[in-house]
């Protein structure tokens, strides 16, 4: 097996620049990928030639930032394939456009007794708004459990998704199991009972093909920091006539269209929902991040990526001391478990050999309890990963024992 | 190996023999009124709940229950060592030092002998992201002492 991206690690300067001899290997991509130098040119460029705050300015600079700003809405869109650009609302990151939705739709359309529907797979990001937007409307908090592998259970969907739910809140893909979640029935089970499909993209748009028209959901939320592009800039789809519907969730400059001391009116969408100042470097950054993507092509990244995941899981599963999390149907994310070796001393081992893991809980606590387990080790990948660091890494998994004074 | 440097330093033998038999993690008997301490870790889960035993303003005993990372259990453990037979002034100030010698605040030499055995954690400050394992169980005693004494 070999990685047919293997001349693009070059673009990526941290993975380059580690000179000190020691090896590196970089598998914690779920939480944020490393950034391309065309990613990071972006941002540079941007304050060396366009830099002015967009939409306000009449002049050439200001339209150029307008310009770059816009136009990454417009790609944002299409790489999800958006009906229209205004579709796409920028935000923070995932948890700010899963807030938004649950204040600007939740709040307003839940009523006591409605129910919500989540599933037991939520990041933490995609389950504290509902929790919120329940105990504000006194609607009821519902879950979808999973199958002994850690595949979603559907059945129990179908029953648990009645005419009392107005929103359905699932992940496409779990962070902490890889779970892929099959979101196109879950919307068209939401939809059949008269409910909103909220789906949180952060693990599956980097890593798969989206196409929101195709899935049928209502809102989409991801982060571009975990696809290439900067922290701190993410972005919600949902349906236009949703948007236009829903009342703004941050208000200030930039989302008016006339403000009387008593009262205002509001932008259209997407404006309405970006108050104040917005980060046009991380648009910039967002462009190139998906440029770069669709330069590889994104069904090659996925094919690559699964492949290799695969290939670690079957070394994993050939070390009797190693126990694993999650189906076989999975996103490029291992959860993982060394016999008797707490995941917080397995990561610090691991790091002593130049290896990023996560460990803990993965911002996924109520799973953790529902899987019984308190914590685990998570390796997650991207396509600039490669088969001689899956390989370093199960070498290093027994060495973790050792330090700890396993036999093997 | 070049490459593991510093990491004997913090999984020394002292640590691993006391996280994978902590002889403290025990149940204290019931019969008087014991002090309960629980301390958590929200960032990685590690969560230890103290029982301890005061009689006439000395620890009599002290035993820990819970789980976490071999930092967090030997840590615990080597606290409970060293305080049991301590006036509850004596471990507060014990607590002290240990959490100073952990935040690489100017701890005086003298101050660091009467740690014991709890010295083997110094180099746990290179760590930052562990430096929470190994104070866990001397902030949840510290709260305690102060709850039940204002200490």
């Amino acid at each position: 097996m070999q990685n047919p991206f293997a001349d693009k690690i070059k673009d990526f300067p941290i993975l380059a620049g580690q000179t000190d001899g020691k090896p590196f290997v970089y598998f914690d991509n779920a939480a944020t990928t490393q950034k391309p130098r065309q990613v990071i040119e972006a941002l540079t460029d941007y304050y060396e030639t366009s830099n002015a705050n967009p939409h306000r300015g009449v002049y050439a600079l200001s339209e150029k930032a307008t310009e770059i700003y816009e136009s990454a809405r417009a790609k944002t869109a299409s790489f999800i394939n958006a009906a229209k650009p205004e579709e796409i609302i920028f935000t923070r990151n995932s948890s700010e456009a899963l807030n938004l939705i649950s204040y600007s739709y939740g709040l307003e359309n839940l009523q006591a007794g409605d129910e919500i529907v989540v599933t037991i797979l939520e990041h933490h990001s995609n389950l504290l708004p509902w929790q919120m937007a329940a105990r504000k409307t006194g609607a009821v908090l519902k879950y979808i459990y999973l199958n002994p592998d850690g595949s979603l259970n559907m059945d129990q969907a179908s029953e648990i998704i009645t005419s009392r739910t107005k929103i359905v809140a699932a992940t496409q893909a779990s962070n902490a199991l890889g779970t892929l979640v099959d979101v196109r029935e879950l919307a068209e089970l939401a939809h059949k009972n008269g409910a909103a499909a909220v789906i949180d993209g952060s693990q599956s748009v980097p890593h798969m093909k989206v196409n929101v028209q195709d899935l049928g959901c209502d809102f989409m939320a991801f982060s571009g920091h975990k696809m290439f592009s900067s922290m701190g800039f993410g972005a919600l789809y949902g349906k236009l006539a949703l948007l236009e519907r829903m009342p703004p969730f941050l208000s200030g400059g930039d989302m008016i269209e006339y403000v009387e001391e008593q009262s205002a009116t509001f932008a259209p969408v997407p404006e309405k929902f970006e108050a104040g100042t917005q980060n046009v470097e991380g648009a910039a950054a967002l462009s190139a991040a998906i440029d770069y993507i669709n330069s590889l092509g994104i069904e090659n990244i996925d094919r690559y990526e699964r492949e290799l995941c695969l290939y670690a899981l079957e070394k994993m599963r050939g070390l009797d001391f190693v126990e694993l999390y999650g189906p076989e149907n999975r996103a490029p994310i291992i959860s993982f478990n060394i016999k008797g070796v707490h995941p917080h001393d397995a990561a610090t081992i691991l790091d002593s050999y130049g290896i990023c893991v996560r460990s803990g809980h993965h911002c996924a606590q109520p799973l953790m309890k529902y899987l019984g387990v308190n914590f685990t080790n998570r390796a997650s990948f991207a396509f600039y990963n490669t088969p001689d660091e899956v390989d370093y890494f199960i070498d290093s998994l027994k060495s973790v024992r050792k330090w700890l004074g396993y036999g093997s | 190996m070049a490459l593991n440097g510093g990491l004997d330093a913090i999984y020394t033998e002292l640590i691993m023999e006391n996280s994978r038999n902590p002889a403290n993690r025990r149940e204290l008997p019931q019969s008087r009124g014991l002090c309960t301490e629980r301390g958590h870790n929200p960032s990685c889960g590690d969560d230890i709940t103290l029982q301890i035993d005061i009689e006439s303003g000395r620890i009599k005993d002290m035993a820990f229950s819970g789980f976490g990372c071999a930092i967090s259990q030997a840590s615990t453990n080597i606290m409970i060592d060293l305080l049991r037979g301590k006036t509850v002034g004596e471990a507060k100030t014990l607590c002290e030092t240990f959490i100073n010698m952990i935040k690489r605040e100017s701890v005086d030499e003298d101050a660091l002998i009467e740690l014991e055995d709890a010295c083997a954690f110094k180099n746990i400050s290179n760590m930052p992201a562990r430096v929470k394992c190994a104070t866990l169980a001397w902030h949840t005693l510290s709260k305690a002492l102060n709850e039940k004494y204002g200490l």
